[in-house]
């Protein structure tokens, strides 16, 4: 018999209880829509990781101050300073770093006409800060090493603040008051994106370090000092001169009691990136049952199905119908289920993955598409043809006779 | 086709090769139900004189003939129609259905026979639920592999031939009884099978459908169909060339009221009495 005939039948034996067929598709569709949107949003996790690693840079350090073991008395902790990052910046004692910035960190109300708002943080640094944190201007300029040495009230700030604070009105060459303190806006940045909950790198004043330094921190220390390799390959010579340098300056002679910390960033977020992975896994594993749970909802409605068309399949086999027709037409049956119901759960899916879930943007992985199609259709022969086959051997006497 | 061309056809036959053989034969055939104590012979046939055991039911079939099968409830009348029809296996016993014995047929072969060679008519109707006359009839037709618009001239003209040109898209629920039972006769001749079984046809019938229904056998019996038809009513075995009567799974008595070759008795006098020549099925 022709496979057209088998789908035609199909279509009427579901059609015959559709709030049956539809909720048993449902439980398909439910099923692979949650693959499709869980591991998108773990994938879009990941890759909201990895673009964060690559806005960074692959080549930058952090130094921060705090002990490695934790173990050490406050008063032995000796302060990160400008001084410290002139000490990294010499090129003779450290041949593998590129560029130096010390950093400060403050938090500030910023008002623009009537306007107020509290950016995400306000930094004091160098000019180098821009190239080592990946940062961009999209419009307008970075401030300068001279604005640097004069202490110039001058800021280059975020795309998210620059929306805040001035709305469609062009930032650049418009004065800010920062905690009372008047800045002109020199520069915008572009946007990086990858905001994740609370932080978001588009919220940022960045200003000249004294002139931070003057009108909030207070000269004594910096928060963080970013280095810069000279590529990615010497991020670990790099780190090494750190730590001598510094040991020098801190007048340190343990290596293992350390005041302070160099983290390369891209191992940070590498070790970031796999918690994510298991993160993805984890999901696609309970979407996973879920798309099991709905094969065993096809089971279950052939089951019931085929006991009620139990003197169907008698009145079929005694009209000559072979084995392989009746096992094809609920083989098909519970196929198209699974084909209509996963077919809905990629729409569904796909669909879903345009909303950002609790603060990522998923991104759909084609694969996952396919894969959760395919076996949602394997699911459906698979658990159709325990129903299917049972019903195909039925003899068919023993089926006419079925009350 | 009218009876009196299939006369002659048949007429010119049986000159060329003699008589043909039985359609069915059946040699000693016993069909059991439990064990032990609990054990139902539906069908034993005489018990052997030396050791009692039940030697089982023995009988051949013409083509051509219109058995009347008679009994009361429970003689294994259906237990008989199902093991001609392939439905169900003996307990005992051999049954060749022309001249191929079914016992060696694997089930694939099996549902080619009861396909090509049996055409069902149940007491119960048996249509598929929720489906159109149309499709209905043209389903023995989707097992046998006929291309569909084949399919479709052929069932059209099968319900047309039972009266029920005008019902062709009537799911089972939206006709009456009588309609229902044209219906399975529609679908039991369709695929012109060589035998017609037919378990107690008229038996959920009124009058008028039963005379509608046993008009159309005897139709198709005229036309060369071999029919066995199983029936406790006396004026529906009347209809019948041979009358079997079963007691207990036993044959006791073998009437023939008409010739084999010819139409069957009902039928020929109707034609003796009206000079017109009947076509087959009821109302047009
Ligand atoms: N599936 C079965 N299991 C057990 N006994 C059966 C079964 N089918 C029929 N019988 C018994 O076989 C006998 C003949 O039944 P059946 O052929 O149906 O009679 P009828 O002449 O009324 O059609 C009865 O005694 C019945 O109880
Ligand atoms: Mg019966």
């Amino acid at each position: 018999m022709i496979l057209w005939q088998m789908i035609r039948f199909a279509f009427a034996g579901l059609a015959a209880n559709k709030v049956r067929s539809a909720l048993t598709m449902l439980g398909v569709l439910i099923g692979v829509a949650s693959v499709i949107l869980l591991l998108a949003v773990g994938n879009g996790s990941s890759v909201a990781v990895k673009n964060s690693i690559t806005a960074l840079g692959t080549n930058s350090l952090t130094v921060t101050s705090g002990s490695a073991g934790g173990a050490r008395t406050a008063s032995t902790v000796k302060k990160l300073t400008v001084d410290d990052a002139r000490a990294l910046a010499d090129p003779s004692a450290a041949p593998d770093i590129k560029s130096v910035a010390p950093v400060v960190t403050a938090s500030a109300t910023a008002d623009y006409g009537n306007i107020s708002y509290t950016p995400g943080s306000v930094i004091g640094t160098y000019p180098a800060y821009f190239e080592t944190a990946n940062e961009k201007i999209a419009h307008g300029d970075y401030f300068s090493s001279d604005d640097v040495l004069n202490s110039s009230k001058v800021a280059v700030i975020g795309s998210t603040t620059a929306q805040q604070l001035f709305d469609t009105e062009d930032p650049v060459g418009k004065k800010i008051s920062l905690g009372g303190t008047p800045f002109t806006v020199v520069g915008v940045l572009a946007t990086k994106g990858g905001a994740t909950g609370f932080n978001d790198p588009d919220d940022v004043v960045i200003a000249p370090l004294p002139t931070v330094q003057n009108a909030f921190t207070g000269f004594s220390s910096v928060n963080q000092i970013l280095v810069q390799a000279t590529s990615a390959d010497t991020t670990t010579q790099a780190q090494s001169e750190i730590t001598q340098i510094l040991m020098g300056t801190h007048s340190l002679t343990d290596p293992t009691k350390l005041d302070f910390r160099v983290s390369n960033q891209s191992q940070l977020l590498s070790a970031r990136e796999s918690t994510s992975q298991t993160f993805t896994v984890l999901l696609g594993a309970v979407a996973a049952i879920s798309l099991l749970v709905g094969g065993i909802g096809i089971t279950n409605i052939m089951l019931v199905t085929v006991t009620e068309r139990t003197r169907e399949i008698g009145i079929r086999k005694a009209l000559g119908a072979p084995k392989a027709v009746i096992l094809g037409q609920f083989l098909a049956e519970s196929t198209l289920l699974s084909v209509i119901g996963a077919g809905l759960g990629v729409a569904v899916g796909m669909a879903g993955s345009h909303f950002s879930v609790v603060g990522i943007k998923p991104v759909v992985i084609p694969s996952s598409v396919l894969g959760a199609f395919a076996i949602a259709v394997a699911i459906g022969l698979f658990f159709g043809s325990y129903p299917a086959n049972r019903a195909a051997s039925l003899r068919p006497i023993d089926a006419l006779r079925h009350e | 086709m009218n009876h009196r061309r299939a006369r002659k056809s048949r007429a010119v036959e049986e000159q060329r090769q003699g008589p043909p053989p039985p359609v069915i034969q059946v040699r000693g055939l016993t069909k059991s139900y439990g064990h032990g104590d609990a054990t139902v012979h539906a069908l034993r046939g005489p018990a052997d004189p030396v050791t009692g055991e039940p030697m089982g039911v023995t009988l051949d079939i013409e083509q051509g003939d219109f058995v009347a099968v008679m009994g009361s409830s429970g003689s294994g009348k259906s237990t008989l129609m199902n093991i001609l029809g392939c439905l169900d296996v003996p307990t005992g016993g051999r049954y060749l259905l022309d001249g191929v014995d079914v016992g060696h047929l694997d089930e694939q072969q099996l549902s080619l026979v009861r396909n090509r060679k049996i055409g069902f008519i149940f007491q119960s109707f048996n249509l598929v639920p929720r489906t159109t006359a149309l499709a209905q009839v043209e389903l023995p037709l989707a097992y046998a592999g006929v291309r569909a618009a084949e399919r479709r001239r052929r069932a059209e003209a099968a319900l047309t031939l039972v009266g029920l040109d005008k019902r062709m898209d009537h799911k089972p629920n939206e006709l009456s009884g009588g309609q229902q039972q044209r219906v399975a006769v529609a679908r039991a001749l369709v695929t012109a099978p060589a035998m017609l079984l037919a378990d107690e046809p008229t038996g959920n019938l009124d009058t008028r459908s039963t005379e509608e229904v046993l008009s159309i056998i005897d139709g198709l019996n005229a036309t060369g169909r071999t029919v066995v038809l199983i029936t406790h009513e006396d004026e529906v075995a009347a209809h019948a060339k041979r009358v079997l009567r079963l007691v207990d799974g036993q044959v006791i008595s073998d009437v023939r009221q008409g010739a084999v070759a010819g139409p069957p008795p009902l039928l020929a006098d109707t034609l003796a009495t009206t000079r017109r020549v009947p076509l087959v099925g009821g109302p047009r």
